[in-house]
């Protein structure tokens, strides 16, 4: 029982890395991005094929893979994105799967359509095991990791939005582009800047739940709702909201596969759907902006 | 009279879309050796058809119309299985079925931003997915609805393998939407719509209600997906999973899109655009044809899809 708990919140917490950049782009630049998943997918095979084919050890991989997806989410902002951020919402959806689609045959093509595990190091294959019966609780190291690297993430990510003079032009931005550019905030550069770390993250993401989730061609559709997901029912205007989103559909999805595995992702989707329902917005919703 | 000519004028058919009729009704009968390739073609335009009408002229954004598309399918198959194996009822009772889901979820998409709509219906097209996942007993699960066994259409014409039977059953179908859809559109309830799409808060200042249309346009959609989804059922034989699944939202979307968005003829066609496109390109590389669709679509995006299909606009001026 505690065991699936735990195990649900750590799969929430890698949904909520992963949806994080997707939370950024589509809550403050107002850009519904599909292809996010493609970012992590990218992640996700940076690090498999670092330490299969180069023999980086896996801690290693993970700033690696971080670094590289957020050069190239910043590459693609500046080339691709950028004529795409004041179209209406429905060029931006098919613009971002086609992007999906050119991602998934790409992949395909360059590494093979078959699914690539990861070798983890020996000391994320422990096991701890506390207390006994119906409440004994087991946690893997390497999910123990994971929700670790998520909360520092989460933390300092909020007080990098909150506190900090790049989070203050960042939302200065965000509220009204031109008065921000007035005032001397170079527009361009922060949203570049954001584009890169939301992709950089969601390749952290990738890279951090390749061993979980399984890295394939078709990764960025088939988790593609999920991120959606998150970011629909949390709301997109916070950190909070995508947290709890994440941890809410982590644990649903842990839970329902485990007691109703017939059932599938079936209480997943109805409770997004029942939540959409009651707040159209979103769980968490900032006031005051347009 | 006069004035009321003028008014008139634009819902009166133009000689080429007779013309296209015409040629489109005369293919099943010249191409009979691509009878199948025709049936499928009209199959997806029905479908983009009715995406057209919330997409193009009531502005609703939906990833999740294949909902409608499946709901039609297997209502038509398990109808032929266990009821009558005749295919103007399965068609009827398809319709139907697809149309009252359709309206049960209408509530759903009145509320709340684009990105909620995309949600909800994807979720819709999801939970419906899996439900029929679920239930294998009735729907054979993923393995597919298989062993449904169509009587003759009109009692007199059996459905043969070479789809000639088939071919203008469905495009028979898809003129008679075409029709109705084009009434419809010119009508006082489509020039609403196409106002609703545009301005919400002026459409409710002037006393008509919005979400009555909504729910009207979402339900008649439905409906005439389901209509697709019951061809393609009736037509082959066969419904299985890949009805509900989000690739097939998402490609008639893509279709839509090719065509023109707005526009009655749009899904004709990108249909026929996408499906011969499809056809090409698979005829190259069979697995990687997803790339070179994603490329063509990012492009589209990022020229504006106004000017690429106007290659006399590429060199003048932006206004």
């Amino acid at each position: 029982m505690l065991t699936l708990l735990f195990d649900g919140i750590a799969f929430g917490m890698l949904l909520f890395v992963l949806s994080l950049g997707l939370a950024v782009t589509m809550g403050l630049m107002n850009f519904i991005n599909l292809a996010h998943g493609a970012f992590a997918m990218a992640g996700g095979y940076i690090l498999v094929l670092l330490m299969q084919k180069a023999g980086w050890p896996f801690l290693a991989c993970l700033p690696a893979a971080f670094l590289l997806t957020a050069l190239a989410g910043a590459g693609l902002e500046r080339l691709l994105y950028r004529p795409m951020y004041g179209k209406p919402h429905l060029d931006q959806v098919l613009f971002s799967i086609g992007l999906v689609f050119m991602a998934v045959a790409g992949v395909d093509y360059f590494i093979g359509s078959e699914q690539k595990n990861v070798q983890l190091p020996e000391f994320f294959r422990q096991r701890f095991e506390l207390g006994s019966g119906a409440l004994s609780l087991g946690m893997g190291s390497y999910r123990l990791f994971i929700v670790a690297v998520c909360v520092v993430l989460a933390l300092s990510l909020q007080a990098l939005l909150a506190k900090t003079r790049f989070g203050a032009r960042l939302r200065a931005a965000v509220d009204d582009p031109r008065v921000a550019a007035g005032l001397g905030i170079p527009v361009d550069r922060v949203f570049m800047l954001t584009f890169a770390v939301g992709s950089g993250l969601a390749g952290l993401g990738g890279a951090l739940g390749a061993d979980l989730l399984g890295m394939e061609p078709a990764f960025p559709l088939k988790y593609m709702v999920y991120f959606l997901i998150v970011c629909a029912v949390g709301g997109t205007s916070s950190i909070t909201g995508p947290l709890v989103a994440a941890l809410v559909l982590g644990i649903a999805d842990v839970f329902g596969k485990y007691y109703v595995p017939k059932l599938g992702s079936f209480i997943v989707y109805s409770l997004m759907i029942a939540i959409l329902l009651w707040r159209p917005q979103g769980l968490f919703v900032r006031q005051g902006v347009r | 009279m006069s004035f009321q000519t003028s008014l008139l004028a634009r819902s009166r058919w133009r000689p080429w879309e007779i013309g296209a009729w015409v040629v489109l009704w005369a293919l099943p009968l010249v191409a009979g050796q691509h009878a199948a390739l025709i049936n499928e073609i009209a199959i997806l335009a029905l479908f983009a058809l009715s995406l057209d009408l919330i997409l193009g002229y009531a502005g609703i954004v939906s990833l999740g119309h294949a909902a409608f598309f499946g709901m039609g399918a297997y209502g038509a198959g398990l109808f032929a299985k266990h009821v009558m194996p005749d295919p103007l009822m399965g068609l009827l009772v398809a319709m139907v079925l697809s149309a009252l889901v359709g309206f049960i979820t209408s509530p759903m998409i009145v509320r709340g931003t684009d990105l909620t709509r995309l949600m909800v219906t994807m979720g819709v097209a999801l939970v419906l997915y899996e439900l029929a996942n679920k239930f294998d007993g009735l729907t054979g699960g993923a393995d597919g609805l298989s062993g449904v066994v169509m009587g003759p259409l009109l009692g007199r014409f059996d459905f043969d393998l070479g789809a000639r039977v088939a071919s203008a059953y469905s495009m028979a179908v898809l003129f008679l939407a075409f029709v109705l859809m084009r009434r419809m559109v010119h009508s006082p309830f489509g020039s609403s719509l196409q106002a609703l799409r545009d301005n919400r808060l002026r459409l409710s200042a002037i006393g008509l209600s919005v979400n009555g249309r909504l729910a009207a346009v979402y339900t008649l959609a439905a409906a005439l997906a389901g209509a697709a989804g019951a061809l393609l059922t009736q037509t082959t034989g066969f419904a299985s999973l890949d009805a509900f699944e989000f690739h097939r939202s998402a490609d008639v979307m893509l279709a839509l899109v090719i065509g023109g968005v707005g526009w009655l003829w749009g899904g004709i066609v990108g249909a026929i655009a996408f499906k011969v496109l499809h056809d090409l390109i698979s005829a190259v590389t069979v697995q990687y044809w997803t790339f070179w669709i994603g490329l063509f679509l990012v492009v589209l995006m990022l020229v504006g899809r106004e000017k690429l299909f106007r290659p006399w606009t590429w060199w003048k001026k932006r206004s």
